[in-house]
């Protein structure tokens, strides 16, 4: 039996060190230096004493063993979180709390309402009736509506009953575990009768259960083998394109010093046959039998031990070194911490800082990253007249803040205090009593599927199945209609403090191809009407031709609304007369009890009644975006970063978002929308997409056919230099999975990189990762992927770089991130200020450090010449041993980390001084110490440079020539500086330039926080809203026991009341794959 | 401080948490350091501050130059070549190999008085004592009068570290190898007279080699007792401790060893070998005039005597009257 343990640790405290060893010996730079240290130990060849080379070999294998030894007690920790987390489990009968790790397959667990499961359950039973139970998806797919999980109606029958529970002995046979989040299929063999599972069934570990106050569940996979886990992906080592530069690099200097030492072993082969036979005397008095070649090959490999430090040891080291200091001044950052949830930036891996100076492509998340998932009611528009917006004193339209007075919502006690909607005008219109007004708040009470629940306080409690209808409702009430309570037939509101309850006589439910919802309800006056609410393309096709005048006012309002990037929905109702609604009513009846074109006959009724509707009027809401997103997102793409947007989310509200942050824009020359649903389809579209690109394009460059033609074998990448205008690519889920197949893959790509946004809705996590690691694999770019819940973890770890939202109740995302912070809006200065820091520091660090070892080292070479190519070095073993990691790395190390560019020109603080002084203080008290007479008393062998520091120090010529070789050295590169920035001013001097000029002018531009868009006729219409709740609230199957719904016989007859869950299930998947179709919206 | 990202709309993360709890300890420092703000000097490059500099530089030159131009014009120096590769020279005789010891005469003209005291230097060329396997070849140990070390040389010594099963003194290439001539030097009177003139062989090394570094085996017994048990370098004609009659330049300390010993960083070097020392204000060091240089030149072991006469034997004399120049 698999337990519910889950690792992501690598080591135990007794593999840690051969494991490790192992690990760290595999990188060439260290086993490089091993073979170095075994050649210094053969006599013959030991050009250089055997510490030289251990003692920074044992310092950089040491730091990295404690280093990664911290990294892996953490993730120790974290597992242990995790897996010591409490769960109550039915063991012997018994409700007992058990670890999350000793759970078991088979095991049944209570859950309770807001807790995490902890494994991948099949529902059982459930507080709620019919075995229902609502969970929370966000970690898995980042979608925040509540869904609906309900049990077999044979195991929901055993509620909480323990002994019954305890005795359950069904066998689950299920499909292997996957990665799947919305496909699960088995079969339940319980008491002889055998009962199919699917996905319906399943609670999933990392989900929350909402709105349920319990539920038992019996485990079917733990542990591994949970589709969360499942999902997550592999760790993988990641590296920067600098540690591969480095790699290459110290590649080929390790073939320049092949190219050194064979040089030189050939130069001493000549050298034993030409002048060194006769000097060979003075040092073997007999020993004849040297021949040439053999010494020759003996030079070579001395040699390769002494120019060793061109690729010293301490690069490594630096280089990490380099890196946890920016990391520092990442957690640091002032400017990267959020007060509200007092969460600062951390830098979770140290080793990727200037990755993050090359990004090209950051991969988002929607919901939690770009937004904040609150959605508030902005504004709106009743009868040609919108509320919601004020004008300052200059006359700009300005959104309600804080400043302004709080309205006191005299009607309305049950206000919010965070309710943020403040229009004079509109609270004197309810005042005043405008039955337009009323209506339309009226129809906002009446027309949702929200449920309500009053808490022992007294408050009213919504369950949203959407966000957008809460604030909708919230609206309402706040604005004086309070929805109260709702029965399958009736809805109680209280309008302006009077009770007013409504006959619910037929709710006709939201899908994906309606884009609308109505109710029709029975006003205590006994008048029938009919509220509707839904997209306004739709709405507006169905209204009474009297509206027209209204219905240009409103379309030019929802235009407006739809350009500040608000979600929109149009508001309008009927009044019906009671015969032709009976008449109506009996026509539906008679469709729901045929069996053939059932639903074809439904839709049409439907179609029927909702005409020659009245235009109220239409609502924005808006879902707000995190603070700083547009900002944010306008700089990175100025600064050529590409933004992908990856959502588990709707197609509309995605494209919303995009909009509302302004990747998306009505300047755009075309989006196009890939939502196919067959492989042909998806290819088709894909071809089309790609034609009306080159074809738009061609027509631009007609001049240059010849000139095309002749590059034709290059055209795909002329081609992509030369796409002009703005283009989006919005594709689906569906779409998303026959695309990545090998043959259209290609397409896609080259599609996806012209266009300026790219937008994936209904994305798997799985796929999520699957699109980072195709633009990783063919463009060879640098990718971010910036998420916030479990279902942004595989994306985050495939990504180059992966950024978690911290500060949220999951943590998957940032334990599998390599940075975390509070807000989307911090990218920017992770990557403009910490990355290009980190890049061009380590960069400058890689120059100087090359610089400074290649002068070092090379002084050998060329000593080769004078010393009869014998290996001989010119410094004393010491100043070799120390020169890197001691006498010059801290210079080169303050700079690395401390060095700010503000175009080429370099940035010296304290710091540098302190250690540059620091060092040369160093290297003379290290010198007058080992050139001091008690050293070499002790050690007379290992120190025998007593007195040379003095004698040669005391020499005035050696001042001159040190003060001659520094001026010499540095002054033709003063010179040559100022002249080219004199004479050829660079790009960044003449940015310097135009800096200061910008300097004045910046002020106008700074507090325009949203620049409106020429609105063209776009639809903001989005809704998260999922069909099928109107026969859940119709049914009265998720009420609360304790009013049961008095059946009527309308209610019988209109639903089959044992079917209501298998439709459920069928609009559910119907929603799925009706989207695919839903390609209206733009195209 | 001109800074390439401006960080306008990023104040400090929103307002202020509400006291307790750990939201005051997380918040990071707002120190200069942790927030990369500290002063700096940012050099830019232009004509204002460019020009100047170089200015500047130019005319701290013009004295450094001046003073090392008129030093080296006031330094005198002739060089002697008495290896007798030239069949006219009077040392060619000494390259045959059974002439030991060889002593030939060589006449030469100072056209100037050298005023100050006078260094002599003797010069090899193409003699790589900066070989690796020559440098290491010695034992610090022993020279610094180790006795343990006397009696039994580091391995590094090799292969001139036992001669006949006893230890060399003092061991490896670099002893064995000594520069061995002596060199005199004699005034040629107005009555051509053979005047000589006082070389002084000590003062040449370093004091530090001389005292500290250089040691002979502890005791009070005569040198040659202290010794005992060892033999002589291979090429040497007599044992360490009769290189002088002066005790106190004798054995290890000998200061023509001390130096020779200190080895050269390129295989064309010149050591110093005596001082001439300035008597009196009177009259210069060495006036003007014809000069015997006398050279006894050893041939130490018939092998080397080949390589010998590819060695170029210089003799510098010094003038050094400003101090500038010395070893």
């Amino acid at each position: 039996m698999k337990d519910n343990r889950i690792h992501t640790s690598k080591y135990s405290i007794l593999t840690f060190l051969p494991i490790n060893l192992f690990e760290q010996f595999q990188r060439v730079a260290n086993a490089y230096f091993l073979f170095l240290l075994i050649l210094q130990l053969i006599p013959e060849i030991s050009s250089l004493t055997w510490f030289t080379t251990i003692v920074p070999l044992v310092l950089v294998v040491t730091m990295t063993a404690v280093k990664d030894a911290t990294d892996d007690y953490f993730r120790h920790k974290s597992d242990n979180q995790v897996n010591n987390r409490q769960s109550e489990v039915l063991i012997d009968s018994k409700l007992q709390n058990e670890k999350w790790m000793n759970v078991k397959v088979g095991d049944i667990i209570k859950l309770e309402n807001n807790q995490f499961v902890a494994a991948d359950l099949l529902l059982l039973s459930s507080s709620e009736p019919h075995g229902l139970c609502y969970i929370e998806t966000a970690e898995l797919d980042g979608e925040t509506n509540l869904k609906v999980r309900h049990a077999l109606s044979v195991t929901s029958e055993l509620g909480a009953d323990i002994s019954r529970l305890a005795k359950f002995d069904g066998i689950v046979v299920c499909e292997a575990p996957n990665n799947k989040l919305d496909k699960f299929t088995g079969v339940l063999s319980w008491n002889g009768s055998k009962h199919s599972l699917n996905n319906e069934k399943i609670i999933l570990r990392g989900c929350v259960l909402r709105n349920t106050s319990w539920c038992f569940g019996m485990v079917i996979f733990a542990g591994p083998d949970t589709k969360l886990m499942q999902n997550s992906g592999k760790t993988k080592f990641k590296r920067t394109s600098i540690d591969r530069l480095m790699n290459t690099l110290v590649l080929w200097i390790f073939g320049f010093l092949i190219c050194l030492g064979t040089i030189l072993a050939i130069g001493n082969s000549i050298w034993e046959n030409q002048v060194g036979d006769q000097f060979r005397t003075f040092l073997f008095s007999n020993e004849r039998e040297k021949n040439s070649v053999f010494s020759g090959f003996l030079t070579f490999w001395s040699y390769i031990i002494i120019l060793n430090t061109v690729v010293p040891i301490s690069l490594y080291v630096s280089v990490e070194v380099i890196r946890l200091g920016h990391s520092y001044f990442i957690n640091w950052d002032r400017k990267m911490y959020y007060s509200r949830k007092a969460t600062p930036a951390e830098a979770r891996t140290t080793t990727l800082n200037e990755e993050l100076g090359q990004i090209e492509y950051v991969f988002s998340d929607k919901t939690g990253t770009l937004t904040q998932n609150i959605m508030t009611f902005k504004k709106c528009s009743i009868n040609g007249r919108i509320y919601g917006e004020v004008c300052d004193d200059w006359g700009q339209k300005t959104d309600m803040t804080k400043k302004k007075e709080t309205m006191g919502f005299s009607v309305s006690p049950q206000a919010d205090r965070t309710f943020q909607f403040f229009d004079h005008h509109l609270m004197e219109s309810i005042e005043l009593g405008d039955p337009k007004v009323h209506e339309f708040l009226r129809l906002l009470a009446l027309c949702h599927t929200v449920m309500s629940e009053e808490n022992s306080a007294g408050e009213l409690i919504y369950q949203v199945q959407s966000p957008d209808e809460g604030a909708l409702v919230t609206a309402a009430k706040n604005l004086g209609f309070i929805f109260k309570s709702r029965t399958p037939e009736t809805i109680t509101i209280e309008e302006l403090g009077t009770l007013v309850t409504y006959q619910l006589l037929a709710f006709l439910d939201f899908n994906n191809f309606r884009k609308r919802m109505s109710v029709i309800v029975r006003n205590p006056e006994g008048q029938i009407k009919l509220y509707s609410k839904g997209a306004d393309t739709i709405l507006f096709e169905r209204l009474h031709p009297s509206n027209e005048d209204l219905l240009t006012l409103t379309s030019d309002h929802l235009s407006e609304f739809a350009g500040e990037g608000l979600r929109t929905l149009a508001i309008a109702y009927r009044d019906l007369d009671d015969k032709y609604f009976r008449e109506w009513h009996k026509m539906l009846e008679d469709a729901n009890t045929t069996t053939d074109e059932r639903d074809e006959r439904i839709a049409g009724l439907y179609e029927e009644i909702e005409r020659d509707l009245m235009l109220l009027g239409a609502t924005a809401v808006e879902d707000k975006l995190q603070d700083g997103v547009i900002e944010t997102v306008t700089s990175l793409s100025l600064a050529n970063i590409k933004i992908w947007v990856l959502t588990g989310d709707k197609q509309e509200t995605a494209i919303n978002i995009g909009y509302a942050c302004n990747m998306l824009t009505d300047d755009m020359n075309d989006v196009f929308i890939i939502a196919g649903n067959t492989a042909t389809e998806v290819r088709e579209e894909l071809r089309k997409a790609k034609e009306n690109l080159f074809g738009r394009n061609r027509s631009f460059s007609n001049g240059h056919v010849v000139f095309e033609k002749k590059q034709s074998l290059e055209l795909d990448s002329v081609v992509e230099e030369t796409v002009t205008g703005d283009y989006a690519l919005i594709i689906n889920g569906h779409s998303l999975a026959y695309a990545l197949e090998s043959d259209v893959k290609n397409d896609l790509l080259e599609l996806a990189c012209m266009c300026k946004t790219v937008v994936c809705c209904r994305v798997t996590p799985l796929q999520k990762a699957q699109v980072v690691e195709l633009v990783k694999k063919y463009r060879n770019a640098v990718t971010l992927a910036i998420g916030d819940g479990a279902n942004d973890v595989s994306m985050i770890k495939s990504a180059h770089i992966g950024v978690g939202i911290s500060g949220q109740e999951g943590l998957q995302a940032v334990l599998a991130s390599d940075y975390s912070f509070a807000q989307f809006r911090y990218l920017q200065r992770l990557l403009l200020v910490h990355g290009r820091w980190s890049y061009v520091r380590m960069c400058k660090f890689l120059c100087y450090f090359f610089y400074k070892n290649f002068a070092f080292t090379l002084v050998h070479f060329w000593f080769g010449f004078f010393c009869g190519f014998s290996a001989q070095t010119v410094y004393d073993q010491w100043f070799i041993t120390l020169f890197n990691i001691v006498y010059t790395s801290l210079p080169v190390l303050a700079m690395g980390i401390f060095d700010q560019i503000a175009l080429d020109t370099s940035y010296w603080t304290v710091i540098n001084h302190v250690f540059i002084w620091g060092s040369i203080a160093t290297y003379f008290s290290i010198l007058f110490t080992m050139h001091s007479n008690d050293i070499f008393g002790i050690f007379p062998n290992q120190f025998p440079f007593v007195g040379n520091a003095r004698h040669s120090l005391t020499q005035k010529c050696i001042w001159l020539v040190i003060l001659l070789t520094t001026v010499a050295s540095v002054m033709p590169v003063v010179a040559f500086r100022f002249l080219k920035v004199d004479l050829f001013p660079t790009l960044s001097d003449q940015i310097r330039q135009w800096q200061k000029a910008q300097k004045k002018a910046r002020p106008l531009r700074t507090r325009k926080p949203q620049t409106r868009r020429s609105s063209s006729r776009r639809s903001g219409y989005a809704f998260a809203h999922q069909e099928g709740y109107g026969e859940l609230i119709t049914s009265g199957k998720n009420m609360r026991a304790k009013n049961p719904p008095p059946m009527s016989g309308l209610e019988k007859t209109l639903y089959n009341s044992t079917s209501w869950i298998e439709n459920l299930c069928k609009k559910t998947t119907d929603t799925v794959s009706s989207f695919s179709q839903d390609k209206t919206v733009k195209l | 401080m001109a800074m390439n990202y401006n960080a306008k709309d990023e104040v400090d993360g929103g307002p202020p948490c509400p006291p307790g709890g750990t939201a005051k300890t997380r918040r990071p420092d707002n120190t200069a350091f942790k927030q990369q703000r500290l002063p700096a000097w940012q050099p830019i490059l232009t004509a204002g501050t460019v020009l100047p500099t170089f200015f500047i530089i130019g005319l701290i030159f013009i004295p450094i130059g001046i003073g090392i131009f008129v030093t080296s014009n006031n330094i005198r120096e002739i060089e002697i070549d008495y290896t007798g590769t030239d069949p006219s020279s009077p040392c060619y005789k000494c390259l045959s190999p059974n002439v030991t010891p060889c002593i030939c005469t060589i006449n030469f003209t100072l056209d100037q008085s050298f005023e100050g005291n006078v260094f002599m230097y003797y010069g090899l060329s193409n003699f790589y004592q900066n070989h690796r396997r020559y440098v290491k070849s010695r034992d610090d140990g022993q020279l610094n009068g180790d006795p343990s070390a006397l009696l039994n040389p580091s391995k590094e010594c090799e292969p001139y570290r036992r001669n006949e099963d006893k230890p060399i003194a003092p061991c490896g290439a670099i002893a064995n190898s000594m520069f061995n001539d002596t060199l005199e030097l004699f005034q040629v009177g107005n009555a051509s007279d053979l005047m000589p003139i006082t070389l002084k062989k000590k003062g040449i090394a370093w004091w530090t080699d001389k005292n500290v570094k250089f040691r002979n085996p502890p005791g009070t017994d005569p040198l040659e007792e202290r010794f005992k048990g060892t033999t002589k370098p291979v090429n040497w004609v007599k044992p360490v401790y009769m290189l002088d009659s002066d005790e106190d330049n004798n054995g290890f300390i000998n200061e023509d060893f001390i130096v020779w010993m200190r080895t050269a960083a390129l295989p064309t070097f010149r050591k110093l070998y005596r001082l001439i020392e300035r008597k009196n204000d009177l009259h210069p060091t060495l006036p003007a005039g014809r000069y015997y240089l006398n050279i006894t030149y050893i041939i130490l072991n018939t092998l080397h005597v080949l390589f010998i006469s590819s060695i170029v034997n210089h003799l510098h004399t010094v003038d050094k009257n400003t101090g500038t120049w010395s070893l």
